[in-house]
């Protein structure tokens, strides 16, 4: 029987080092590798033996591309473990500095990374040549959003204002309000963005997924709330190593998690939209019902719509937090280390994060685990290849290799991050 | 500028977050003008679309871990006129270096279930302990406006304009009161690298050494003022311990603060 093996090498345009196997045997794809060979950095071990307030700074070096996901499950966890909870205002403005990577990050995403592929050009600076309005609209979006987690943060990249407990330094209402103005710009950009992105090419293909994400009954979940499906999950983030596990295949750096008992599931923008589009912004939701989004997409082609509709949100939800702001007394809740386990699960741009820590009676950290969102969508990204590859089977190497990564790209795939966590070959036999 | 003339850009990663190459499509309003000066010959993070080298300038992050990567470092060199280093990681070996000071096989043993199938170095090296560096660019993240002045200045042919004196300098000159007298609160500020414009003393922290040790720091004398202020040596030997412990003077002065 003939065999066909297409493989690329280094994937292009994700965060990390990674590669991609699919195996033909005839017509059939026998065998999909989503292979991460980004070298392993250890940081669960690191860990060990550090101060627990070290964690929000040490864990934000996994990822320079979401390192304020890093600072919040981290210091949510941290302060599990040590039974105090931030509220008011300080809780304010850790979703205002999330609202800023989700912005940031999603626009990076959308248009520099993502959308090249569906206009066929190799890399955004190519497509603007062709398309210049979207691509500067899209980098002052992003612009826009580093200027929160620069005023809040100190700087874009590995901000150094965050703490457990809240923050080293909280902004005046005044600080926050010379924002105004470029967030409301971000806000009209976001928008185009949204109607330009839902009337690109998108591939038909759907799949049946176990969407999983956190639920807050009050918000667009970000830091908090309960961890749900769309079958039947419905739990504490304290609970998630009783549902989930983690384990470690032999092409890859980065362990692949699935639920106990139901296998590959799938986090990050698709989820998060399919179980809480409800609590959307009005102007979010009416830009999704306009382009013709339903409530629920299952495809993963259309991320590049939804990831632009939660990045409006954002810009919304970024100026509504403003408008309402008003600066605590104190910029942290002190609190004294004592022998304790937490865990929690915040919402990174790609998908559900999760931090776990057990520290001594001193504050030490005894041990550590991180589960970052590009490990619990490896096995959906291979399932989605699979079906992508089975699809395409008759077209050109070239063709298929292009449709088979743009398959990856669908989710932001953060190999930095996974590595304790992309190259494609496609390989027929 | 017609495409045939254009300066050759390539960038390069190695172990690390992808943070330093990300502070280059941070530069959002300059992104597309730097298009136009030099040709994005290779650049993984950002176009599927590769040029075949030599390079005029590479730009490298992240530190040598594997041996593989011990091997591609070479080839790198080999194919770049220029090679200017961006970050902790690649100046000095990054957080990574932290398993320099430990027994590999039990950092391995607690992130993976199946240690025969991590190929990794027992030690995290900076790129120049494998191949000459051209210039070496500081910071956990390096500063924006600064790798826009490495650009700049290789475009022009000049040295950059990076000084090398200490985070306390950057500080004083932007007005902020300093936190360790006035508040005394432990900060690294004084044989810090400057780079960073003193950030952190500015949001009323203390400096953490994300840029590495400055030209001649004298570490003895700002820890001895830290055990007087009540640090304890155990604190001390994990503050200089962070994204830079691969610096002989932060790891030199860890070493001589116990547990």
């Amino acid at each position: 029987m003939s065999s066909r093996s297409i493989h690329v090498n280094y994937l292009a345009r994700v965060e990390g080092e990674g590669g991609l196997q699919v195996t033909f045997t005839g017509d059939q794809v026998t065998n999909v590798q989503l292979r991460i060979f980004e070298p392993p950095r250890f940081f669960e071990a690191f860990l060990r033996g550090r101060m627990f307030s070290e964690a929000p700074d040490i864990t934000a070096r996994i990822c320079g591309i979401c390192p304020v996901a890093y600072q919040m499950s981290s210091v949510h966890a941290m302060e599990q473990a040590l039974g105090i909870s931030v509220t008011g205002p300080l809780r304010a403005l850790r979703r205002l500095l999330y609202c800023g990577e989700w912005i940031e990050s999603h626009a990076l995403h959308v248009l520099m990374l993502h959308a090249p592929d569906f206009l066929g050009y190799p890399d955004a600076i190519a497509m603007a040549k062709d398309h210049p309005e979207i691509v500067e609209r899209a980098l002052k979006a992003k612009k826009a959003g580093n200027a929160i987690v620069a005023r809040l943060g100190g700087r874009e990249i590995h901000p150094i204002n965050v703490r457990v407990g809240g923050f080293y330094k909280v902004p005046t209402r005044r600080d926050l309000a010379t924002l105004q103005e470029e967030l409301l710009r971000g806000r009209e950009l976001a928008l185009d963005v949204v109607r330009w992105t839902a009337g690109l090419p998108i591939p038909e293909f759907e799949q049946d997924y176990e969407f999983v994400a956190l639920h807050h009954d009050e918000e667009y979940a970000m830091n908090e709330g309960h961890v749900i499906s769309n079958r039947g999950l419905n739990i504490l983030p304290t609970e998630y190593e009783d549902h989930f596990a983690e384990e470690h295949v032999p092409y890859s750096t980065a362990l692949h998690s699935t639920h106990r008992g139901r296998g590959a599931y799938l986090v990050g923008p698709l989820a998060r939209y399919a179980l809480n589009h409800a609590q959307l912004s009005p102007l979010a939701k009416e830009a999704a019902r306009e382009v013709g989004l339903g409530p629920v997409s299952r495809n993963p082609f259309q991320s590049i719509v939804v990831r632009s509709v939660e990045m409006l949100y954002a810009f919304d939800e970024a100026l509504r937090i403003i408008a309402d702001y008003e600066a605590p007394e104190r910029p942290y809740i002190a609190t004294e280390p004592h022998a304790g386990v937490g865990g929690a699960c915040t919402e990174a741009p790609r998908g559900m994060l999760y931090h776990r820590y057990r520290l001594d009676e001193a504050g030490t950290i005894v041990d550590a685990k991180i589960v970052p969102p590009t490990s619990q969508n490896q096995k959906i990204i291979e399932d989605d290849v699979q079906q992508v590859a089975a699809q395409a089977a008759h077209w050109s190497d070239d063709a298929l290799t292009l449709r088979c990564e743009q398959a990856v790209r669908n989710y932001d795939p953060c190999i930095s991050c996974s590595t304790h966590f992309l190259k494609l070959t496609v390989e027929r036999r | 500028m017609s495409k045939a003339t254009k300066p050759k850009l390539s960038v390069w990663k190695f172990a690390s977050c992808d943070g330093c190459q990300l502070s280059l499509l941070d530069c959002e309003e300059e992104l597309l003008a730097i298009a136009e000066a030099l040709e994005i010959a290779y650049f993984v993070e950002a176009s599927r679309a590769t040029v075949e080298g030599p390079y005029d300038l590479a730009l490298v992050e992240g530190s040598i871990t594997t041996p593989h990567d011990a091997e591609r470092i070479k080839a790198v060199r080999r194919a770049a006129k220029y090679l200017v280093t961006i970050g902790a990681c690649a100046t000095a070996g990054g957080i990574q270096a932290l398993r320099n000071f430990a027994r590999i096989e039990e950092f391995v043993s607690v992130v993976y279930a199946l240690p025969q199938y991590i190929e990794t170095l027992s030690d995290s090296t900076p790129i120049s302990a494998h191949v000459v560096v051209d210039f070496e660019l500081r910071g956990c993240p390096v500063n924006k406006a600064q790798l826009l002045e490495v650009l700049t200045a290789f475009l022009a042919g000049r040295q950059p304009h990076v000084p090398t004196d200490s985070v306390c300098m950057e500080c004083k000159r932007r007005g902020t009161v300093c936190v360790m007298v006035a508040q005394g609160t432990p900060c690294l500020g004084p044989v810090t690298h400057a780079g960073c414009g003193a950030l952190c003393p500015a949001y009323s922290r203390g400096c953490y050494g994300c840029f590495g040790p400055a030209a001649m720091p004298n570490t003895a004398a700002l820890t001895a003022e830290w055990r007087r202020q009540g640090v304890s040596g155990r604190d001390i030997r994990l503050a200089l311990r962070t994204f830079n412990v691969g610096a002989e003077p932060f790891y030199r002065e860890s070493e001589r603060h116990e547990l």
